[in-house]
């Protein structure tokens, strides 16, 4: 009974409370608020689970920008869960008995940390014992990410974009065009003006810093792109929107949703063209090592384009649906 | 006899902080309405939170991990106070009044609002 197991229990019970309350809460606003609250939690059990990567991006998207586009969304439809008509009875036992399959199904898993486990002896000690010769960086998890594993991250950024022009298809219908419209904007809120405009600076830096030292600390494309969104999504919530509009226009913002999955794609043709397997970088650089730090930096940096173009452009398209939203929907 | 010292005073701004922590708990829980509930949890957490990571400074010394206490520190001492200042608001401009204010300001929709959180009502 060590104090890890502790903290991991007592998260693990909050998770639990708080996933409780969600079901059982009409009042979508609080449900809102406790799906953040839910992953805020789970960011703090997955930095001490040492999956800090992960935190990152789970208290950036799930309790930040996700928090946000739910709350626009509310604003454009009711505040409270309807009751259900029908009986809790059938979809329990569907629950129960899927639970129970899945229960019975970690059976056979090998214990959590088991130094046997297929994972661990797969391809885990090649990327251990070679990252540091091939790749020649510090964080193996990017090294892993953006280079042995390049094609599913390559897969994971088209499902953003694909995503995120769906989205953008929706909602595209009842776009409304900017001009002409009053939206308001938080003038009178003082305090928030002041501190908003001291925090952006501080979080756009760090997202930068999230971006170009993701090789060698925790971080990356993904990290670094939702950082950056949020600060451009608070600016556009305390200014309006129609200020941040005039800073980073819809437009470009759309354009850059593409020139991320583009310039990740580029990459992999490049290395096609020098001869080598599709996103194998080794070939960009002088040496491999230093071409797979070209390679690297370049794929993450797509990574992180359209990441923060999807989150600020589908904030955009949610927001532009209600001109009228003011003071009392935030 | 110096590391002794250090041991003391982190101790007891750790327990500082705690027992702020605590009371803006108890405080949220206990409290009547709406802006004393904000009251109970913004000022207490704000410098509770300050104390634990002062705490924390001088259990690290100068290092590295130091300065990232600090930078969290500054942070919550803005961020803090400053969401306790908008929620506030929002509820005043939602038509929240104190219950405590009653009768002073004849205020629309005066008395403790029951809230389970699900917001106030609209004006």
């Amino acid at each position: 009974m060590t104090i890890a197991y502790l903290i991991d229990m007592a998260l693990l019970v909050f998770l639990g409370i708080t996933a409780f309350a969600i079901l059982k809460l009409r009042a979508l606003f609080a449900v809102v608020m406790l799906s953040s609250v839910f992953s805020l939690v789970s960011a703090g059990l997955l930095v001490h689970l040492d999956a800090v990567d992960v935190a990152f991006t789970e208290a950036a998207v799930g309790a930040g920008i996700s928090t946000v586009l739910m709350l626009a969304t509310l604003s454009l439809t009711a505040r409270r869960e309807k009751v259900p008509t029908h009986s809790h009875a059938v979809p329990l036992v569907v629950v129960f008995l899927t639970g129970l399959a899945l229960v019975y199904g970690t059976l056979d898993m090998p214990r959590f940390g088991d130094p046997q486990a297929p994972v661990h002896t797969h391809v885990a000690p090649k990327y251990i014992n070679d990252t540091e010769k091939e790749i020649g960086m510090p964080n193996i998890v990017t090294a892993v990410l953006a280079s042995y594993r390049g094609f599913d991250t390559l897969g994971e950024v088209t499902v953003i974009f694909t995503a995120g022009i769906g989205v953008l298809l929706l909602l595209a219908a009842f776009i409304r065009e900017p001009d002409g419209v009053k939206i308001h904007t938080l003038d009178h809120h003082l305090v928030l003006r002041v501190v908003t405009k001291v925090l952006i600076g501080p979080i756009l830096l760090f997202a930068l810093y999230v971006q170009f030292h993701g090789d060698y600390g925790p971080g990356g494309g993904f990290q670094a792109g939702v950082i950056f969104a949020s600060a451009f999504i608070i600016y556009a919530l305390v200014f309006g929107l129609n200020n941040a509009r005039a800073a980073v226009p819809g437009q470009a913002v759309r354009v850059l949703v593409a020139a991320g999955v583009l310039l990740y794609g580029g990459v992999g043709i490049v290395s096609f063209l020098f001869g080598e397997n599709y996103l194998n970088y080794s070939v960009l650089g002088s040496t491999p090592v230093s071409g797979q730090h070209l390679g690297i930096l370049l794929v993450e940096f797509g990574v992180g384009l359209t990441v923060s173009a999807v989150m600020v452009s589908t904030f955009y398209a949610f927001a532009g649906q209600n001109p009228s939203m003011g003071d009392e929907d935030w | 006899m110096s590391q002794l010292i250090i041991d003391g005073v982190s101790g007891a701004l750790l327990a500082a902080g705690s027992f702020l922590v605590l009371v803006g708990a108890l405080g949220l829980l206990r409290m009547p309405d709406f802006f004393t509930r904000m009251h109970a949890a913004g000022i207490t957490d704000t410098l509770g939170a300050d104390l634990i990571l002062l705490g924390l400074m001088f259990q690290a010394g100068f290092s590295l991990v130091s300065v990232k206490l600090l930078l969290i520190g500054a942070f919550l001492f803005f961020t803090s106070p400053t969401s306790t200042h908008a929620i506030a608001n929002a509820g005043y401009t939602a038509g929240l009044r104190s219950s405590l204010a009653e009768g002073e300001t004849g205020s629309p929709s005066a008395g403790p609002q029951p809230d389970r959180g699900e917001g106030a009502p609209r004006p």
